[in-house]
């Protein structure tokens, strides 16, 4: 059945609900010799169609998950299942071709498929009359025990508060779900990395090297060395790309906290925001199509002749520009927070505007800057398109800006797009580096956040 | 004199002072350069992208003449379907009737360099309107790829003088090409287009707001209205400020192995991969309506519980409109950093090479920027253009979308 059949089978009687009891609602009212009841007519109409509806789209949605396992045992049990073959994957195989053209979505190309449509079709239409039934009687059975509560004296609405604020409680618990559901994932991946390739080997090794095509069960444990892509993810990440972006993240703060004026900073600001706006494909590609060539071409005109159009410091260059906006405004957050008495008694002794920024209120904005930081880097070494379409894919362990050199996030994307088989290692060695990926990056942010707390605390 | 009335002003103190104030004319302009910079850097990549990708929207096609009074080809009746139509077209031969023709107009040399689908647009055509066939008319239909490189001064040596000729002869031009915004991804540059990608994209943001936002205003509502400061509460919290800061590739890895193994056959479909951004988009929609959220004025709450308002009804009648605009405004943000997200979605399968475009949430797509990051993988000179318009596609998407949040924040912020 399709989700929209679906919905309305539900909605329909709880739409029936809804009128029903509004109906009731208003009685009571009429009869209340007060004139007034403990609900408002809504009130009654939503707590029975929510009784009527939740109950039958919770059962519909099991049922949904279930269905196709009891349709498909239903058809192995039949007679025409028992000329099948023992081998499994061949079975499925068949099976699968009957289910769907049972469904209509398939043609059918085995022949020992074409006597399974029949029972297939049979059992789906049953178990689709079943989970009719079954879900009207659900349905059925929250009316009865909605309107046996309905009475004058029943107080629907906070019935019906309890219900909206469980939806509130689970809304929220699905960020708590996601978190989990990272954290078990990457880490029972990464376990099972770790049972055919020695973690210290990973962690330290020098020579990076997976085969995918490789056998599986005959692993090489030498060719899973991270350290090069640790390092190129740094090298790029929080070398090269903080080089680009804390002086000019920095300096342009400073401009806009302390020099521009108010119409300038209006303008200014937003368009420098701009540059946090574009997506990382763009700059991917302008980086690949534009930095990377003229950075060897300038390369071999200095003389260094084996300049590569990949290199390290053209991702880095564009990433570091990438990041300056998000550099700037911590900065601006952290500078604006120092208090201005300290700016003012600077600039009462006579310090010029930029001795005073230099010497008081960087200084002072200092833990600030550097949580800003932290989280900058934080960002750059998650970044994927700019180093996978600018850094290449070479694992160098060299701290030559003109080599190409590869990243974590590239080696990601390069292991899972491939066409290497799940249970592969180097599929695997994937979750492994996401794993160390998010760990840092999480690291990096706990710290950041901590040492901002602290800095706020200091002039409160 | 003077001495007496400004003792410190010696001759050294007022070089210290022509320095120090050198040091500050410096530093400002320094900063004023900082800014500079990065604004050139972005008008840079901005126009650089546009002059490239203007081109993208051309292609490079051939003029051919046919005249069908010459040839008795007939439509089989009115009204019959199109592709029906195409067919009987073809069992006619057109396809040797437009060959002929091109050799008539272009010459040997030339005809060999139409591209080898330009008879289906000359079918499309006659389908779309059947009185051609009783008429001579000029057909543009695009050149072959190499052609294409080669009227560009480039690519195959051999070609270009016949390139030159035909140019000169005006019988071969750069011409616009509407078709790039209505065709999907195909393997010859001339004939590719955006809409496949694009639609793919449109499914997929359906998803991610359909899902994202009303999880992320709930949630902010209850964080926000409900919450009791206790353990859970902080959890909530804590999850919700680390999934905001978690790489986007994280969340392309937890489509991978959760979404993926509960429904394996729906690899690059736009349900998974809105499902993954919804997860992504979340945090920022929840951050974002915290603080607009927080900024509705607390009188507004407590007058509406003075007459009597329930909590929930507070919060559902009074405090969730007025902070709406505030919540939109983060959501769209939120959504236009979803749209330009390319990595999570290459996790998923959405790398694959669709030629059609999708026709719902589980048929296999793909979207706008994975579908640049394909184009700038390929050799073909044809395709360096055709990566540039469709940023500016994806750009023009982020502007209308950035522009919009910005409308919205002007139109409606409340000072209270």
């Amino acid at each position: 059945m399709s989700p929209a059949i679906l919905l309305l089978l539900a909605l329909g009687p709880g739409l029936v609900g809804w009128l029903v009891a509004r109906r009731r609602g208003w009685m009571f009212l009429r009869e209340a010799p007060s004139g007034r009841a403990s609900a408002l007519p809504t009130h009654y109409a939503w707590y029975a169609a929510l009784w009527i509806a939740v109950p039958m789209l919770l059962f519909l949605l099991v049922w949904n998950l279930v269905a196709p396992d009891l349709i498909r045992q239903t058809v192995l049990a039949s007679p025409a299942a028992q000329a099948l073959p023992d081998f499994a994957m061949q079975r499925n195989a068949i099976l699968s071709e009957a289910q769907a053209a049972a469904r209509g979505t398939g043609t059918i190309f085995q022949p020992q498929a074409q006597d399974l449509v029949e029972p297939f079709r049979e059992a789906i239409a049953r178990y689709r009359l079943i989970g009719i039934i079954v879900s009207l009687l659900v349905g059925f059975a929250g009316a009865v025990w909605a309107f046996l509560r309905i009475k004058p004296d029943f107080r629907a609405r906070s019935s019906i508060e309890r219900g909206v604020l469980g939806l509130l409680v689970l809304a929220s618990l699905v960020a708590i779900l996601t978190t989990l559901g990272i954290f078990i994932s990457l880490v029972f991946e990464t376990f099972r990395f770790f049972q055919m390739v020695n973690p210290l080997e990973f962690l330290f090794g020098t020579h990076w090297g997976p085969d995918p095509m490789s056998r599986a069960d005959v692993v090489d444990s030498s060719r899973y060395g991270a350290l090069p892509l640790f390092w190129g993810t740094i090298f790029i990440g929080a070398i090269i790309a903080m080089l680009v972006a804390i002086p000019l993240g920095l300096m342009s703060a400073v401009y806009l906290t302390q020099y521009a004026n108010p119409q300038m900073r209006k303008w200014l600001k937003p368009a420098l925001e701009i540059l946090a706006g574009v997506p990382t494909v763009v700059y991917g590609y302008f980086a690949a199509l534009t930095v990377g060539p003229a950075i060897r071409d300038i390369a071999v005109s200095v003389g260094i002749s084996n300049a590569s159009s990949e290199s390290a410091l053209a991702a880095g260059l564009v990433m570091g520009i990438m990041i300056i906006p998000f550099v700037s405004s911590m900065a601006d957050d952290s500078i604006a927070a120092v208090p201005s008495a300290m700016r003012d008694g600077s600039l009462a002794l006579g310090a010029t505007t930029n001795e005073t920024i230099g010497r008081v209120l960087i200084p002072a904005a200092l833990p600030g800057i550097v949580a800003g930081v932290m989280l900058a880097i934080s960002r750059a070494i998650g970044e994927t398109m700019i180093v996978v379409m600018a850094a290449g894919a070479a694992a160098n362990l060299s701290a030559n800006p003109l080599e190409a050199m590869t990243t974590v996030t590239f080696q990601i994307v390069a292991m899972l797009t491939g066409e290497g088989s799940f249970d592969h290692p180097a599929t695997l060695s994937a979750f492994a580096l996401g794993f160390v990926l998010f760990l840092i990056t999480l690291a990096l942010n706990f710290i950041a956040l901590r040492v901002v707390k602290r800095f706020r605390e200091a002039y409160e | 004199m003077s001495d007496v009335i400004r003792p410190t002003r010696t001759a050294a103190f007022e070089t210290r002072l022509k320095k120090r104030y050198a040091a500050e004319r410096r530093f400002k302009a320094m900063g004023l350069g900082a800014i500079l910079f990065s604004l050139l850097v972005l008008v840079f990549l901005l126009v650089s992208m546009t002059i490239n990708g203007f081109g993208g929207f051309q292609r490079a096609e051939l003029a051919v003449e046919i005249d069908f009074t010459q040839n008795a080809i007939t439509l089989p009746s009115d009204n019959v379907q199109p592709d029906v139509a195409m067919r009987s077209l073809e069992l006619q031969g057109l396809s040797e009737i437009v060959a002929f023709n091109a050799e008539r107009s272009l010459g040997a040399d030339g005809a060999e360099q139409l591209n080898p689908h330009a008879w289906r647009l000359v079918a499309e055509q006659i389908v779309a309107d059947p009185d051609i066939l009783q008429s001579s008319k000029t057909f543009h239909l695009p050149a072959s790829k190499n052609l294409a490189t080669a009227l560009g001064k480039d690519g195959q040596v051999d070609l270009q003088p016949l390139a030159q000729r035909l140019a000169g002869e005006g019988k071969l031009a750069d011409r616009f090409d509407p078709g790039f915004l209505a065709r999907a991804d195909a393997t010859d540059p001339q004939l590719v287009g955006i809409w496949g990608a694009l639609k793919g994209s449109i499914l997929t943001m359906i998803v991610t707001l359909a899902l994202a936002f009303p999880i992320g205003v709930l949630a902010a509502l209850y964080l926000e209205e409900f919450a009791a400061k206790n353990r859970w509460t902080e959890l909530i919290e804590v999850s919700i400020n680390n999934l905001a800061a978690v790489p986007s590739i994280i969340f392309g890895l937890l489509g991978l192995a959760v979404f993926l193994t509960i429904f394996p056959n729906m690899r690059s479909a736009p349900l998974i991969g809105g499902l993954t951004l919804a997860l992504m988009t979340m945090p920022v929609i929840v951050i974002s309506g915290r603080n607009a959220i927080k900024a509705v004025p607390p009188s507004i709450r407590d007058g509406a519980l003075a007459v009597g308002a329930s909590p929930v009804q507070v919060v559902f009648h009074h405090v969730l409109p007025l902070a709406l605009p505030g919540i939109l405004t983060g959501t769209i943000i939120g959504m236009a950093r979803a749209l330009g997200e390319t990595a999570p979605l290459l996790m998923i399968g959405m790398r694959a090479f669709v030629a059609n475009p999708p026709d719902g949430l589980a048929s296999p797509s793909t979207v706008l920027p994975v579908q640049i990051f394909l184009w700038s993988d390929e050799i073909d000179r044809g395709f360096v253009e055709r990566t540039s318009a469709a940023i500016i596609v994806l750009l023009m998407f982020l502007l209308v979308m950035n522009g919009l949040a910005i409308y919205l924040r002007n139109r409606f912020e409340k000072k209270w």
